[in-house]
């Protein structure tokens, strides 16, 4: 959805193992674990720099990986989705 | 001394136990789901290693549970903050959520929730939005009876999170002879820095009171009075505190409720309570203390015509005889 | 309680109450040899008669306890040994909080640990029976208890349950004094409980540190084949009845566990391929 701008909770509270080419969290606030793929994990991580629309989410991500395609946009609303709703993120 | 009288007086008397049927102080405090709060009450004294080992599970048990409430209500506060409506916590979860010392080791059931009545709806829309879902199907007869007589929607369960959360408009069923005023509970609640709200104490205090004793058969009495003990140590401290405790109680129409709790919880777990407020003592107290502490020190019910008088007696205070009739049978021809 | 019996097994001490002396004889015949617990108990099994009458006429037992599942179905007398067995299980799987509990079987070499799961019914209790009876130490066919402070596996020595065909195949080479009686007609067909061999009993008290864990499959061509950790880190949260309740330290417990032990699949149409598979992959692991 353009404009909501969503924020994720302090690196402290999320403990992350990597586990071939997926990522296991601890998430402390729920008390639960997630197994997520990419590009969830570093949606995460734009999100420390501090709170973003989706869009600056997708820009801050580009800096660091290297992106192809419109399908990035879409996969990265769809898992905000996903990340929304098992908690991970918020939106404002 | 066995089973829940143990157990009360555990509770009641941490340093006195000395060496006692740990099995069956700890099978009781299982089954009066009060095995947390016992925890806690014994942490740091000198027990038997093996308790001390049963007991430390028990207390990183409770931390987890708790953490657990929390996230359901801030989710629950995620799902609903749109409204803009006042969502306000009850029972176990509010205790937790405002950090009261009731919440020490209180285990946690579903998620409950007092909204206003014309907001049920949408509140229901909501979290079925969010990812909650009806538990099954609504079956004819269960589901108005529900939606016409009983004080709350039928629960609706998380799908990710496998927890229920049950939407209250009051907090008792409208069949019920006592008529709390719901608005009132909402207006005089309590904000916390989530924006979620709960009870004012003397509401909590008349919440825990009308839950004991005009919705239950005093099933987990024993914990509802340790509620209500830990709470009025809490609140009372509060010049005025008892006199509000009065006016509200009569506001709801549970001032007889409000005064036997009073009793009993000084009866079982010498709680200090006003004189006046909680009446003199009367010999139906007596029954009352001899149902909740019916368990054996193996955990088992004990009592059984007493456990039926009380459980008729719940149904009977929930709803008029002719409507208890045709409810049970009903229910008796499934 | 009318009756009552109390056991050690492994790090967990139960006390079993019955309304009728049947099934605790039985119970007492099957566990012969187990240590007495010392007094205090960790969980609380009751059966009693489904309602009061039912404790004479046509004895049905309703399996109670601290920890309970409100619609299970009563079973009858004959069955009273099974009824303790799975009071048992049921106090263990929603009331364990001390170790993180994997639906696993799992057995023991030279202070190393064999972890075995997967689905019921796939043959891992059978199969870790067997190992038992060919060198390795038997720790435990329901749960594996992983220690959620040094990661070991904890041994937790339960009768084994063996069920239907397995249990032909297991009276072949054990002695009849370690079996309990034959249950026929349960909800899983026959049953027939197992006595672990006396050392794997000595040893109870031994931990083990997890080195490989398998998933089998009886009943196949035989195959064997790695498995991935997240998929290993996935099928052992599903597997285990606590890992939800126990937090940042289940987390730590489990992704260590995965982190430190290599895992296979492996499917065998027969006992001698499944043992001739674990030695070899055992011997991988060195």
């Amino acid at each position: 959805m353009a404009g909501a701008r969503y924020v994720a909770d302090p690196e402290e509270c999320v403990e992350t193992v990597a586990l071939d080419g997926l990522s296991v969290l601890f998430h402390r606030p729920s008390g639960m674990t997630h197994i997520v793929a990419p590009p969830a994990p570093q949606i995460l991580e734009a999100l420390r720099l501090g709170p973003a629309e989706a869009g600056e989410i997708l820009a801050r991500m580009r800096a660091w990986y290297d992106l192809e395609g419109d399908d990035a946009a879409d996969a990265v609303e769809a898992r905000l989705d996903e990340l929304e709703a098992a908690g991970l993120v918020s939106r404002l | 001394m066995t089973g829940a009288a143990l157990l009360v007086r555990a509770l009641r008397d941490p340093d006195g136990l000395g060496d006692c049927d740990w099995n069956a102080l700890i099978a009781s405090a299982r089954a009066e789901q009060l095995i947390g709060s016992l925890a806690f009450r014994l942490e740091g004294r000198a027990l038997p290693l093996k308790v001390e080992a049963i007991l430390d599970c028990a207390r990183r048990d409770a931390l987890q549970a708790r953490t657990q409430a929390l996230w359901e209500a801030e989710m629950t506060r995620r799902a609903l903050a749109p409204l803009g409506i006042p969502v306000v916590l009850l029972k176990g979860n509010a205790f937790h959520a405002a950090g009261l010392s009731a919440s020490v080791g209180r285990s946690v059931g579903d998620l409950d929730i007092l909204v206003p009545r014309e907001s049920l709806e949408a509140v229901e829309a909501a979290l079925l939005g969010a990812g909650w879902e009806r538990l099954k199907e609504a079956d004819g007869y269960d589901d108005l009876y529900y939606r016409r007589w009983m004080h709350e929607l039928p629960p609706l369960i998380h799908r990710t999170r496998d927890r229920m959360i049950d939407v209250h408009h009051n907090i008792l069923p409208t069949t019920a002879r006592p008529k709390p005023d719901a608005a009132a509970l909402i207006a005089d609640s309590v904000a916390l820095e989530s924006g979620l709200r709960i009870l004012s104490p003397t509401d909590i205090i008349v919440h825990a009171a009308a839950h004991l004793f005009a919705d239950g058969d005093l099933a987990g009495g024993l914990r509802n009075l340790w509620d209500i003990d830990r709470l009025l140590r809490d609140f009372a401290r509060d010049p005025g505190f008892w006199e509000r405790l009065g006016e509200r109680a009569r506001l709801h129409q549970l001032r007889r409720a409000v005064g036997l709790a009073l009793r009993l919880a000084e009866r079982l777990y010498l709680t200090p309570v006003d004189r006046r407020l909680a009446g003199r003592r009367r010999p139906s107290d007596r029954l009352f203390a001899a149902r909740l502490l019916a368990r054996n020190g193996w955990g088992q019910p004990v009592r059984p015509l007493l456990r039926l008088a009380f459980y008729v007696r719940s149904h009977w205070l929930r709803m008029p005889p002719l409507m208890l009739a045709r409810h049970l049978w009903v229910k008796a021809g499934r | 309680m009318k009756h009552s019996l109390s056991l050690q097994i492994g790090p967990v001490a139960f006390r079993i109450g019955s309304a009728w002396p049947k099934p605790l004889a039985a119970l007492a015949d099957l566990y012969a040899g187990y240590p007495e617990p010392d007094g205090i108990c960790d969980f609380t099994v009751r059966l009693e008669p489904e309602t009061a009458w039912r404790r004479w006429f046509r004895p049905s037992v309703a399996i109670h306890g601290d920890y309970v599942l409100p619609d299970a179905a009563p079973m009858s007398l004959a069955h009273g040994l099974l009824a303790a067995e799975m009071g048992m299980n049921l106090q263990m799987a929603l009331g364990q909080k001390r170790y993180l509990l994997l639906h696993a079987a799992s057995v023991e070499k030279d202070g190393r640990a064999l972890i075995l799961t997967g689905e019921s019914g796939a043959g891992k209790s059978t199969l870790a029976a067997m190992l038992g009876e060919r060198g390795w130490r038997l720790m435990g066919d329901e749960f594996a208890l992983l220690d959620l402070e040094d990661g070991r596996l904890r041994a937790f020595p339960r009768a084994v349950s063996l069920k239907n065909g397995a249990i032909k195949v297991m009276e072949r080479t054990v002695p009849a004094d370690r079996f309990g009686p034959l249950l026929e007609g349960t909800p899983k067909g026959a049953i027939r409980h197992l006595r672990p061999r006396a050392d794997a009993l000595a040893a109870m008290a031994e931990p083990a540190r997890p080195a490989l864990i398998l998933f089998p499959r009886f009943g196949e061509a035989a195959e064997a084949r790695a498995v991935g950790q997240a998929e290993v880190f996935m099928r052992l949260t599903q597997a285990s009845t606590n890992y939800v309740s126990l937090g940042g330290a289940g987390f730590d417990a489990l992704t260590g566990l995965v982190a430190a032990c290599p895992a296979a699949a492996i499917d065998y149409p027969d006992a001698a391929t499944a043992i001739a598979t674990v030695d070899a992959l055992w011997e991988q692991v060195g």
